[in-house]
């Protein structure tokens, strides 16, 4: 790797590839780069050919499960890793009337989870008027991912553990690393500490103790160009080493690949890791991983209320392959009658024990 | 043919010394595989240990393995330079220990 590029690439980082004006911000560079070079040299098979090998392709939905619904960019990190490219210069927010939309859809679906994503989905102004309003629909596990140091970041939400608490939400928050180095390496200076105090705060209102139904899971992506190891053995350390070192407990942890597009797949061609990393995760292809994969489950909707089929698909611009594509026009027996839309980041969520919002998957 | 020894493609190719060998390099990979599994020493000791030879017996190819391996297992950098220590210390304890042979022999042939 060429060391000397890496200060360059942390100084740059702290804006959004979209502020920076890079080329990767623009989605067709990035799908030209994964349909392309060692892909299309036939250095490495096609995903799609990869699943047609054991009769996947075309890629079918399941029985609809999760709602994921990402309410804006904006978020006060700038992850080196983010696929969302996320930041605190991006504008990108879901309006009230688009919530509104999402609420009926909300009220009427078979789905059984609800998910909130963003960047930091607290950001968005009517977030918490949308999180009162979702949580009356009754449904069975409602998800907020939370960045942590969110929590910490300014007066107006100290008080969000206990707003969480109140909705009886389900918290899912990032946690690189169980020390601060590697953490604050991948996320920004003081994010270790912020999210110890943030976690101990969660902790303190009840969420993530052993016995209370409040759950607080973390999860975990890799800081770098490799892939996560066993979900297992990593909740073993990260619980062993935050409950010897700050008392903190947690239910779950969640082992996410890092998926090839925006931030990372900048951060991969600029330290001459891309190719490494494809050969990684292609390697890693485990087939009995393909039927489970998220985007057979999930549906995602955009600040925007466009649907996708994925969080990742929804950052390259790859709106489903239905006649319904828009939050306004929703029918969940059309959607789950179309093919998923695949490309070679595809290849992150099968690698290894697979990969998907909710961890492993095989 | 690649002008030197070692290119670092040619780890992604390992598996390929079955193809000239399949009875042993299947058994060999059969072999390594369960080695490196959780046993009475955790699969996190092991890739420790196999970092801290692989540095002992300067094999490039083990090396970037077993870093990758072991960034996987969020196993952090003052933990692997520590093993690349114990490696290095056996390893230079082992050339040093000969120099009891050396005082050995220079005290029988000396008067």
């Amino acid at each position: 790797m060429d060391q000397s590029i890496l200060p360059q690439i942390k100084k740059a980082a702290k804006k959004s590839l979209k502020a920076r004006e890079n080329e990767l911000a623009q989605t067709n560079k990035q799908l030209e780069i994964l349909n392309g070079g060692i892909f299309a040299d036939g250095e490495l098979p096609y995903f799609k050919d990869k699943i047609a090998e054991i009769g996947h392709f075309p890629l079918r939905p399941n029985k609809l499960e999760i709602l994921q619904i990402n309410v804006g960019y904006m978020c006060n990190q700038v992850c080196e890793h983010c696929h969302v490219d996320a930041g605190p210069d991006r504008k990108e927010i879901m309006t009230r009337e688009t919530m509104e939309q999402c609420l009926e859809v909300i009220r009427n679906t078979g789905a059984h989870t609800l998910d909130l994503t963003g960047g930091a989905p607290e950001m968005n102004p009517n977030f918490r008027w949308f999180v009162e309003e979702a949580a009356k629909a009754g449904i069975q596990d409602f998800i907020v991912r939370s960045n942590l140091t969110i929590i910490r970041a300014n007066k107006k939400y100290y008080d969000l553990p206990e707003f969480f608490k109140k909705h009886n939400v389900h918290v899912v928050s990032s946690m690189p690393h169980y020390t601060r180095g590697k953490t604050d390496k991948q996320r920004g200076d003081g994010v270790f500490d912020k999210s110890i105090k943030a976690l101990q705060e969660l902790n303190a209102v009840g969420y993530g103790m052993p016995d209370n139904d409040l759950r607080l899971d973390l999860v975990y992506n890799p800081s770098g160009a490799f892939l996560p190891g066993d979900q297992d053995a990593m909740e073993r350390d990260f619980k062993k080493a935050l409950d010897e070192d700050f008392g903190i407990q947690f239910h779950n942890l969640f082992a996410i690949t890092n998926l090839p597009i925006s931030r990372f797949l900048d951060y991969l061609i600029a330290s001459d890791n891309y190719e490494d990393y494809m050969y990684a995760l292609v390697e890693a292809y485990n087939p009995t991983a393909v039927a489970n994969v998220m985007c057979t489950n999930t549906i995602s909707i955009s600040w925007d209320g466009w649907l996708y089929d994925c969080d990742f698909n929804q950052m390259l611009e790859l709106k489903v392959n239905s006649k319904v594509k828009h939050i306004k026009d929703y029918n969940e027996d059309l959607l789950n009658d179309r093919n998923i839309v695949i490309s070679q980041h595809c290849y992150g969520c099968t690698a290894g024990a697979g990969s998907s919002c909710q961890g492993t998957v095989a | 043919m690649a002008n030197s020894y070692y290119d670092p493609a040619d780890l992604r190719k390992f598996g390929n010394i079955t193809e000239w060998s399949e009875e042993l390099g299947t058994k060999f990979f059969d072999y390594y595989g369960k080695v490196f599994e959780e046993g009475a020493l955790s699969a996190r000791e092991k890739s420790l240990i196999a970092l801290a030879v692989a540095h002992v017996v300067k094999c490039p190819y083990c090396i970037d393995a077993y870093t990758k391996d072991g960034l996987q297992r969020g196993i952090t950098k003052e933990e692997m330079m520590e093993a690349v220590h114990a490696g290095a210390a056996i390893e230079s304890g082992a050339t040093l220990v000969h120099g009891v042979q050396m005082m050995n022999k220079y005290n029988k042939l000396s008067m």
